[in-house]
């Protein structure tokens, strides 16, 4: 989960990493007080999780308090890549800043280690930097079980050549940002750009954190930083339902067991749309191993509840699950909705594979629903279900 | 000879008196898996009955390696206790620990990689987030159906589990040598390189499936691996061709950002390296067969 730089911002303070002070508003109105409690001026920064927000003039400076409420009702609503602003944050200006610099943390998957990343060029995109500059940016594997202290900041600091003036007190940043990293379960932390400003203090600007959702069973202050309004609904009814779902924005909504199947399922269903009229899938969804009746009717429930839908694979291979298991399950599934009054008219293939196939399959041809057709292959069934929905597209 | 697990491992199993431990174990003994043991601190002394097997539980790994001489240890533990399971399996040395546990946080399996390393690698790590492996007809080291197919020479090492299935399914009439699960995580023990290098010395394996999906550049790797030291024919299958930029498809570790673990990236990368790629699952069996002439 990537977070908003205010709340980015808030873990930092938490954990001791410098920051300005700055609170995050949502109306214009309230820049105003936020500004005078800052002092009478302010910097107005957009919140979207999207870089290149200051280039797109999301980022503007307020003189005085009317001059705040001005710049927040221009930045409020603004359109950022695609990305609404819905939140600024009111931040404490900036002593005048001599030096910008660079400082991360994140997962190496490569050397299954942590790796720390450490320029003085920072401020710009950092991508940029290693690109053009490999050299400008120092990469230091640090071993997650030994972690950062302040010795081995000071290698970082040393391997990245920050000037001697500054060393120690980046070193300084670079343990608390690493206590952050870790007591936040976090995939990434960045700070971008730590800056030197003319007291000679440095200070976070401008971060980046991105935070491990497998953690939240020990970290329960995350789920209050999830963005609830900016998910999609659907995926946000199905994550309600603990349910393994993603929004695409083709016609054909799937359902399977397993993710690698399912993002299988999505490749062979856009093949076939290759035949059909060009349709796509419409999501992602893994029920996982159980795929009991209640889950398939709420994995159904959220699929045909997509407008965008105009049929529905569903590609099960029966591994411990037993396929007459999940036939069941697609009967109940369809009956419940039914009691629920919700009338299924979307068409459905059904591919069933593996363990006791052929009890599943007859128990589906049994039923008889007029809506659900079998085809025992998944290429198969991938071209049917791409068949159906382009004629009803 | 298969990889990794034959009809001569002897396997315990920690968190066995749990659900998903006792439904597994049993399912494992049922395939001819040598299970000697189970692990659990607060139920040591006792034992658990399998239809008539009885299993006895010990208080910790290295207990149960101690009287048993079990060799594999297969995790059922819940996320919250994984870290500190492995690192006990890696304390007691045993030399193989297969974490079927899906749901650890990142910052515990990093730990727990650090930690084997640093104890110098003398527990092979399968997963986690993974089924497991298989050796048809000898051992079941984890949740992989024990009847899809049967003993014969191809090998598999795949990051998903369905796809595993799916995999033996289509190939089920020549039968495979082992097929191990690897995981879909962004931090894994054994890799693609392991398997491939494994099935590569192995004279009882004649073909290699080989299947990813996108995220990470480790299918790019095993192909470096596979030009410079596979001389065994390599069938690939890269799931998540249709995946968008920046959503986690299902796995922790599937997820194409920017430019980087596209699975058009991989499928080249593996082609160059001889590779044959299928682009759907049915169509990579019909590769293997081909080249097998079977």
């Amino acid at each position: 989960m990537d977070l908003f730089e205010y709340q980015a911002r808030d873990l930092f303070a938490k954990h001791g990493v410098p920051v300005l002070a700055g609170e995050v508003i949502d109306t214009p109105e309230a820049a105003r007080e936020a500004t005078e409690r800052l002092g009478g001026k302010s910097v107005v920064k957009a919140q979207v999780k999207v870089g290149g927000r200051g280039k797109a003039g999301g980022v503007k400076l307020a003189a005085t308090p009317d001059e705040a409420v001005a710049r927040a009702t221009d930045i409020l609503g603004m359109d950022i890549k695609g990305h609404t602003v819905h939140k600024v944050m009111i931040a404490e200006t900036a002593p005048e800043i001599l030096e910008e610099y660079y400082v991360s943390y994140l997962l190496d998957r490569t050397n299954r280690t942590f790796l720390a990343m450490a320029s003085v060029q920072g401020g710009m995109d950092i991508e940029e930097v290693a690109e053009k500059t490999p050299e400008a940016l120092a990469k230091v594997p640090v071993n997650a079980v030994d972690g950062v202290d302040i010795v081995k900041a000071r290698e970082i600091v040393a391997q990245a050549k920050f000037p001697a003036e500054v060393a120690e007190k980046v070193a300084e940043v670079l343990v608390t940002l690493w206590d952050t990293f870790v007591a936040e379960d976090a995939l990434l932390v960045e700070v971008n750009p730590l800056a030197k400003v003319a007291s000679g203090d440095i200070l976070a600007l401008d971060g980046k954190v991105s935070l491990d959702e497998n953690a939240d069973f020990r970290q329960p202050e995350h789920e209050a930083l999830e963005d609830k309004a900016a998910a999609n609904p659907l995926e946000a009814a199905a994550k309600a339902k603990n349910l393994n779902y993603v929004k695409l924005d083709g016609e054909v909504g799937i359902i399977g067991n397993g993710a690698g199947l399912v993002m299988s399922t999505l490749d062979v269903v856009a093949y076939a749309g290759e035949n059909h009229g060009n349709v796509k899938p419409a999501n992602f969804l893994d029920i996982g191993g159980g795929a009991s009746a209640e889950v398939m009717a709420n994995g159904l429930e959220i699929i045909l509840g997509d407008p965008d839908v105009k049929s529905v694979f569903v590609n099960v291979f029966g591994g411990i699950t037993a396929c007459d298991e999940v036939a069941n399950g697609i009967v109940q599934a369809l009956a419940l909705l039914k009691s629920k009054g919700e009338e299924v008219t979307k068409p459905l293939v059904v591919r069933l594979d593996g363990n006791n196939a052929e009890l599943g399959r007859k128990i589906l041809s049994d039923a008889n629903h007029p809506l659900v057709q079998r085809v025992d292959t998944m290429d198969g069934a991938a071209d049917k279900a791409a068949e159906l929905a382009a004629a009803a597209k | 000879m298969a990889i990794f697990l034959t009809k001569d491992s002897k396997v315990i199993v920690q968190g066995m008196t749990g659900a998903t431990g006792m439904k597994h174990t049993k399912l494992m003994l049922g395939d001819g898996t040598n299970i000697v043991g189970g692990v659990n601190p607060r139920k040591a002394g006792t034992s658990v009955d399998f239809d008539g097997t009885e299993v006895p539980v010990f208080g910790t790994v290295a207990e149960a390696m101690e009287k048993t001489g079990a060799d594999v240890s297969v995790l059922f533990v819940p996320p919250a206790f994984a870290k500190a399971a492995v690192v006990e399996a890696i304390d007691a040395e045993i030399p193989l620990a297969v974490v079927i546990t899906e749901g650890i946080a990142v910052h515990d399996s990093a730990a727990f990689w650090a930690y084997a390393s640093s104890k110098g690698n003398k527990t092979r790590i399968i997963g986690p987030n993974c089924p497991g492996l298989i050796t048809p007809g000898q051992s079941n080291a984890g949740i992989i159906p024990g009847d899809i197919t049967k003993p014969g020479r191809i090998g598999l090492v795949s990051k998903s589990g369905t796809l595993t299935y799916q995999m033996m399914y289509e190939l089920r009439d020549i039968g495979f040598s082992s097929a191990v699960g690897i995981g879909g995580d962004p931090v894994i023990g054994t890799t693609h390189i392991d398997a491939l290098a494994a099935f590569e010395a192995d004279p009882e394996t004649d073909l290699i499936v080989m299947i990813g999906e996108i995220g990470g550049d480790a299918e790019e790797r095993a192909a470096d691996f596979i030009k410079a030291n596979v001389t065994k024919p390599v069938v690939g299958y890269v799931a998540g061709f249709t995946a968008p930029e920046g959503k986690t498809m299902g796995h922790a570790g599937a997820i194409v950002s920017g430019s980087s673990g596209t699975a058009q990236a991989k499928k080249e990368a593996l082609e160059a390296a001889g590779v044959k790629v299928g682009k759907t699952p049915t169509e990579t069996a019909k590769l293997a067969r081909e080249i097998l002439g079977a």
